[in-house]
């Protein structure tokens, strides 16, 4: 195996302006000259004047990322995962070379061809057949290619009947398909993709999984991918990278990066001072399924609140399917809460969900309807179920018990996974 | 696959890109299917299509022959028929202008493919060029009608015509690099452009013959590129009527040059931060 990516102490910064109060979202000319006038200005009247402080109250910096090492080897299929803003977008920018690092180098080995929206370019006047033609060629395919693979893309995407019709009439699942089709005929040995299986149907979406594990297996093609579907990531990559405001937290095997994502604190949850503690009760690294499942979500508040309301839902991890949902008013209302700590313990007793990967996701909301408090992606332990059941969705209808209890009580009891 | 077969790349800060001559040659692909859609998509859904680069130059020619011809009474290059002699001008003249608005758009109405997609640039600004050269193409085949029409005879010298539409394109190139750059951050230019054109139609000679400038002042007239590129497209094309000016047509030379130099410079230069900021 040889390196196709080698990426070196990578750094991308950016200065923050601070947007003026009355400004629209655009730079103009005149706000430029006229702070360029006053700093001017300044500098002819106060000569030693503190011009650090002046240029701190007008622009911040903000590294996205920062010492990023990484080597990929030829046909790995590498996930990118973090939360939003975690800098998984901007390291595949500055691979694609739509930005500029601004420490560091990357080392690409082979033909990199980049995928960050599906069909981009595609122009809403031209038909099928001639944006299949203009978005491969945006994407770096020869007009010599695009021609040899035509059939293949028309084939793959299923469009056939409207190849002729301008894109603007197709449905947002044709376009997709199509831009998707143009892109996994794509002949580069590097490809990225970002987060463009998020829409389109399931159907559509397996069919795309494993085209992309075809090509990589078959042709050697080495993969990046970044998404938030824990499920689609397992199912395809074989190694992943978590970014964690734009470090590298963790880099190796699938599923342990997916337990250091799904265990990360996300500081942007924190409102209203609230810090969350998520336990499980009575579990031993996984749960076989009809038993049923117990856990508790704690919260600090700093100030009194009544009437809240948890809101609980499950999916798998691709949040393609929503399985539990509980209705605010009815089963969790809480009372009020006086500040300090406390917990919601959450008892589901016969959770009928099929064997897989699950996370739970809360939203706590206070009277008026304001969320409080959000957490997505509480990772549960594997569900394990001897035989699966034909409609896993039936189990909306299974009781759940939430309680809630304030105190500091319990902690050191309960095992954290 | 070994690594001495495939193609090796290095990103490193502030390089910019070392091959960027070579990508621009190896996107040509690009350039060309840019322009292509640019042409595909001009006319669609609307009722005329092509007509219109037929209509446009055709009124404004009607409406200046009015104006200076006959209400301002200015006279013809060496008694050729006035329409003939604002048609000839006015052809270079929207090539120009259409060239100049189009690539000054063309990076923010492209926005998509730039935060999106890695190319050269600098083959947004150029292929929209292109296709205000196609209806150029067609005015002119409206203007040998004309001539027939007018019974002006041809010229050896308009086998030198392509020579005059090279540098009104690279005028346009020059200034549009420039523009559409500068617009990515300050879309103060979307403003500017519009204001340029009308402007610059009625201080270049497309109404009236160069030969209306009082002498002394003609030099300096011909730092307009576009003063060189219209006199270039009278003398080819109404041959001994017209006398060439050589002066005029190495200042307007100078001048184009100079854009396209400083054009480049300043484009290479914003480049780097186009997907970044707009």
């Amino acid at each position: 195996m040889s390196t196709a990516i080698r990426i070196e102490n990578l750094g991308k910064k950016y200065t923050i302006t601070r947007q003026r109060q009355s400004g629209s979202g655009y730079v103009s000319l005149r706000d430029v000259l006229s702070d360029g006038t006053k700093r001017m200005v300044q500098k002819i009247l106060h000569p030693r004047g503190e011009r650090g402080g002046e240029r701190a109250s007008g622009t911040q910096e903000f590294w996205a990322l920062k010492d990023i090492n990484l080597e990929v080897e030829q046909g790995d299929k590498l996930a990118i995962i973090g939360h939003n803003g975690a800098g998984k977008s901007t390291l595949l920018k500055v691979l694609s070379r739509i930005t500029e690092p601004t420490t560091g180098r990357i080392t690409l080995h082979g033909r990199i061809a980049s995928l960050l929206e599906v069909g981009t370019g595609f122009h809403p006047e031209l038909t099928g057949r001639e944006n299949i033609f203009l978005n491969g060629s945006i994407l770096g395919m020869s007009q010599r290619e695009i021609k040899r693979k035509f059939d293949e893309i028309v084939d793959f995407s299923g469009v056939e009947t409207f190849l002729d019709t301008p894109v603007k009439r197709y449905s947002s699942g044709m376009r997709m398909r199509l831009g998707f089709a143009v892109a996994a005929n794509l002949e580069s040995e590097i490809l990225v993709i970002d987060e463009v299986l998020a829409v389109g149907d399931a159907a559509f979406q397996k069919k795309c999984l494993g085209k992309m594990d075809d090509v990589s297996r078959s042709e050697g093609k080495t993969i990046l991918f970044v998404s938030h579907s824990m499920g689609i990531i397992q199912q395809l990559c074989n190694k992943a990278v978590v970014l964690d405001s734009g470090q590298i937290s963790y880099t190796g095997a699938v599923s342990d990066a997916v337990n250091v994502y799904l265990q990360q604190k996300d500081a942007s949850y924190h409102l209203h001072a609230m810090e969350p503690y998520i336990s499980f009760l009575g579990l031993n690294g996984f749960l076989s399924s009809p038993e049923g499942i117990r856990f508790s979500v704690g919260f600090k508040s700093e100030i009194d609140l009544d009437e809240c309301f948890l809101d609980l839902a499950i999916s798998d991890m691709s949040y393609n399917k929503f399985y539990y949902y509980i209705d605010e008013k009815k089963q969790l209302s809480a009372r009020s809460i006086k500040a300090g700590v406390f917990y919601f313990d959450v008892f589901i007793d016969h959770l009928n969900l099929n064997s897989g990967f699950y996370a739970a996701a809360l939203n706590f909301v206070s009277k008026a309807g304001v969320i409080l408090f959000r957490a997505d992606s509480i990772g549960f332990p594997e569900i394990f179920t001897p035989h699966n059941f034909i409609h896993p969705s039936a189990l909306l209808a299974c009781p759940c018990n939430v309680v809630c209890r304030s105190g500091t009580e319990n902690v050191s009891e309960k095992k954290e996974i | 696959m070994n690594i001495e077969s495939r193609e090796k790349t290095v990103i490193e800060a502030g390089q910019g890109s070392h091959r960027y001559w070579q990508d621009l040659w190896a996107f040509r692909e690009l350039f060309f299917f840019l322009t292509w859609r640019d042409i595909l998509v001009r006319y669609k859904q609307t009722v005329f299509g092509i007509l219109w680069s037929v209509l446009r130059p055709l009124l404004t020619m009607l409406v200046f022959t009015f104006v200076f011809g006959k209400v301002a009474n200015l006279p013809a290059d060496g008694g050729v028929a006035y329409p003939v002699m604002v048609f000839a001008a006015l052809m270079p003249w929207q090539m120009f202008a259409n060239a100049l608005q189009e690539s000054s758009n063309s990076l923010i109405g492209n926005e998509a493919l730039i935060s999106k997609v890695y190319f050269p640039r600098m083959i947004l600004p150029i292929s929209s060029i292109i296709t205000s050269a196609v209806d150029f193409l067609i005015s002119f085949a409206l203007f040998l009608v004309m001539m027939l029409i007018y019974g002006v005879s041809f010229h050896w010298q308009i086998l030198l015509l392509p020579l005059f539409v090279g540098m009104a394109l690279l005028t346009a190139i020059g200034t549009g690099l420039i523009i559409s750059a500068l617009n990515v951050s300050f879309r103060d230019f979307r403003y500017i452009i519009p204001f340029l054109v009308q402007f610059g139609l009625y201080v270049s000679p497309v109404g009236f013959s160069s030969a209306v400038i009082p002498e002394q002042w003609r030099l300096l007239y011909s730092l307009n590129p576009m003063v060189g590129v219209i006199d270039g497209f009278r003398w080819c094309l109404l041959g001994e009527h017209v006398v060439f000016y050589w002066p005029g047509f190495l200042a307007s030379i100078a001048v184009m040059v100079l854009c396209l130099v400083v054009g480049v410079r300043v484009f290479r230069t914003m480049e780097r931060g186009f997907a970044d900021k707009i």
